[in-house]
């Protein structure tokens, strides 16, 4: 049997709604009351699981419930659920920035954290200097420092700056230097939350091949958090999979990704409460099919139809609406609503449609989903992960000789033009 | 490299006497970075640099003169006011800064405390220790216009009990640290007591004798001010450089043993408050 380098024992944590004020002074005494006794806590009992959509009838919400988590040695474990699953209180129970409320987390070694690149990074310091800072923070010593100093300045490949104040610096070479200095930090287990969101392509490349370096090479731990599922399937050996602060399942990459993929989108149409107090939000998604009939399995030889609708609150000027169209590997493209060919700039208040056209004979037979963004310049307004899913089947085209099935390589059929001859 | 291979646990709730202070000693490098960091950030960019620590207590010094000495006539103990203010002064400012800064530890670092562990007492130490840097500064004007009037036979000064100034500067510095840490786990929960600390520092000013001597109090009075554990540290620093006051061995123990014990209780209610601080503040 293989070792563990982390174990979760029914890990639980629990939150408070609303205000804290008198009645958490309040709670606090029954608290207090109930340990002199030598009762359980009374509040142990009670509380809703974390669905934000139905409102629970007790103040209090289990933000992590009952998580038993083996973690092996060596390997990368990848976290999924949408936002608000637990994800992020896990994440930091076993960083140690918050404690569990019930439950037990035990593990050998250290720990590293980069929930953040650069945390502690003193503006006023030069970069070497804010590299023994940023060190120091995250657990080395002087001396490990030192020694690995050539290592870190010429991996965040900074050279250049390094006794300049990090003031100066751009906002991607700080990521870089952030990022050079958790990489140096060989903890046995490292615990990695989508930073790699940020920084150039090449660089995303790096971190991505560091952190496999760290697992493969040296037997080391990683956690590792992102809805990027395709850096997940690319990364991880087993994935967890968190739903509501449950741990739904563990296991196998591609299985727990395809479990997660269907069980959080639904099929052909979606409704959402508008939020009024936001300027914009999305009211609905369809998928449409030709005959605009809304459905969920589509022809490779039909076009799909894709149609949002939102509201606006007030008049504002640059709102856009992304569409990330997914399968189990990745995403595939990713599109802007003012693409289009009449787009709109100046937003009145009132509802908007908006429809994409996926045109035929281009998606594999297979499963696919979308990702809705709403945004202003530098806001996100709305974010809906893998929201809706549809199917694409060989259907009527006999799929003989062509190059485009299921169990053939490439990802999107591609109707470019053969010619042939003999010459 | 070889890493210390050691199991951790972690659980809700550990109990009040976790002290951790192995941990802190692991994380010694990071004092230190801090003490250097709070050192040299605060005046990087400005012209005057470390001239301001000395600007500071001279500006309020003359200003004391001239409203307490001069308007107000309160005594000094028959001493030159601006020996008798600056002394005051330059260790009040100490206690008051140390006080001020360490008590929104956690507001303050909100920031990094989200985003990583290490022992949070690090934070308000340094802030203690690097206070120094200043108080010697300030040190070293005193000292100079000490020396001045040393020259002028103005004073006497009890040599002996000088020697006892960095035990002063301890204990002041443990009082600053304990309260400090007390009340900035205190607020992570109750805003109220922030409100209460800003002027609290400022009104306690006036029960220590910082503008007036232990000497010019009304004896009904007198009793109030001893339970002050900042008293008898001025008034031991006022005994020894200027040659007037009250040294009173029992009631500089007394400030010792306040000192000790505040700390120790800031500590233990501060390592409590830090495991789930995020989650109220």
């Amino acid at each position: 049997m293989r070792d563990y380098a982390l174990t979760t024992k029914k890990l639980s944590k629990q939150y408070r709604l609303g205000l804290i004020g008198t009645g958490s002074l309040g709670d606090d005494l029954k608290r207090a009351w109930a340990k002199i006794r030598g009762k359980e806590d009374p509040f142990k009992l009670i509380g809703d699981s974390n669905d934000r959509t139905s409102k629970g009838n007790s103040n209090y919400v289990w933000a992590l419930k009952d998580i038993n988590l083996e973690v092996f040695k060596g390997e990368v474990l990848g976290i999924i659920g949408k936002n608000g699953a637990g994800k992020s209180t896990l994440l930091k129970i076993l960083s140690r920035i918050t404690s569990p409320s019930y439950g037990e987390v035990s593990y050998e070694g250290r720990i590293g954290s980069l929930l953040e690149v650069g945390t502690g990074f003193h503006p006023e310091l030069t970069g070497r200097e804010n590299i023994f800072l940023n060190g120091a923070i995250l657990g080395m010593s002087k001396r490990e420092v030192s020694e690995k100093l050539n290592e870190i300045i010429e991996f965040a490949g900074i050279q250049k700056y390094i006794n300049t104040p990090v003031k100066r610096y751009s906002s991607g070479m700080i990521v870089r230097l952030g990022f050079a200095v958790a990489a140096h930090l060989e903890p046995e287990i490292l615990i990695v939350d989508e930073v790699l969101a940020v920084g150039d392509i090449e660089f995303q490349k790096k971190c991505l091949g560091k952190m496999k370096d760290i697992s493969r090479g040296d037997g080391r731990t990683i956690l590792f958090v992102s809805h990027n599922l395709g850096a997940i399937s690319t990364l991880c050996d087993r994935v967890a999979y968190l739903k509501d602060g449950e741990l739904v399942c563990v296991g196998e990459t591609q299985k727990v990704i395809s479990q997660y993929l269907e069980s959080e989108s639904s099929r052909g149409e979606m409704y959402f409460d508008v939020d009024k107090s936001k300027i914009a939000s999305i009211a609905s998604i369809r998928t449409l099919n030709n005959q605009n009939c809304c459905v969920c399995d589509f022809d490779v030889s039909e076009g799909i139809d894709i149609e949002v609708e939102y509201e606006v609150q007030e008049d504002v000027r640059g709102i856009v609406l992304a569409l990330i169209l997914e399968n189990d590997a990745g995403p595939l493209f990713y599109t802007f609503n003012n693409e289009a060919e009449a787009p709109i700039f100046n937003h009145q208040a009132g509802r908007y449609r908006s429809c994409y056209k996926v045109p035929k004979l281009l998606l594999k037979p297979g499963k696919y989903y979308l990702t809705l963004n709403l945004g202003m310049p530098g806001e996100l307004l709305e974010g809906l992960s893998n929201i809706i899913s549809f199917d694409v089947l060989e259907g009527s085209v006999d799929p003989t000789n062509l190059g485009w099935r299921r169990d053939r390589p490439g990802t999107i059929i591609h109707q470019g033009v053969w010619k042939n001859g003999r010459i | 490299m070889s890493l210390s291979r050691t199991s951790t646990v972690i659980k809700p709730n550990k109990g009040l006497l976790d002290y951790k202070i192995n941990e802190l000693w692991r994380y010694r490098d990071l004092l230190i970075l801090f003490i250097k960091r709070d050192i040299l950030t605060v005046y990087k960019q400005t012209i005057l640099g470390p001239l301001w620590y000395i600007i500071q207590p001279a500006l309020t010094t003359l200003m004391f003169t001239f409203v307490f000495g001069k308007m107000a006539n309160i005594s000094t103990d028959g001493l030159p006011h601006v020996l008798f203010y600056l002394l005051g002064i330059t260790f009040w400012s100490y206690f008051a800064d140390c006080l001020n800064k360490t008590s929104n530890t956690f507001v303050l670092n909100q920031a990094i405390f989200g985003k990583v562990y290490f022992p949070r007492a690090i934070v308000p130490a340094s802030t203690v220790i690097s206070a120094l840097a200043k108080l010697l500064v300030q040190l070293l004007l005193f000292l100079g216009v000490w020396a001045y009037y040393l020259n002028e036979g103005v004073i006497n000064p009890n040599w002996q009990i000088i020697f006892l100034t960095p035990l002063v500067i301890l204990f002041f510095g443990g009082i600053s640290l304990g309260f400090g840490m007390l009340f900035s786990s205190l607020t992570t929960k109750y805003k109220d007591l922030s409100f209460l600390l800003a002027f609290g520092v400022q009104l306690w000013m006036y029960v220590s004798p910082v503008i007036y001597p232990m000497s010019s109090i009304p004896n009904k009075y007198l009793l109030l001010i001893k339970w002050n554990p900042i008293a008898p540290l001025l008034e031991v620093l006022r005994y020894g450089f200027l040659g007037r006051g009250t040294f009173d061995l029992s009631m500089f123990a007394y400030s010792g043993f306040f000192s000790f014990l505040i700390l120790a209780l800031g500590y233990c209610v501060f390592t409590k408050v830090e495991q789930n601080f995020m989650d109220t503040v």
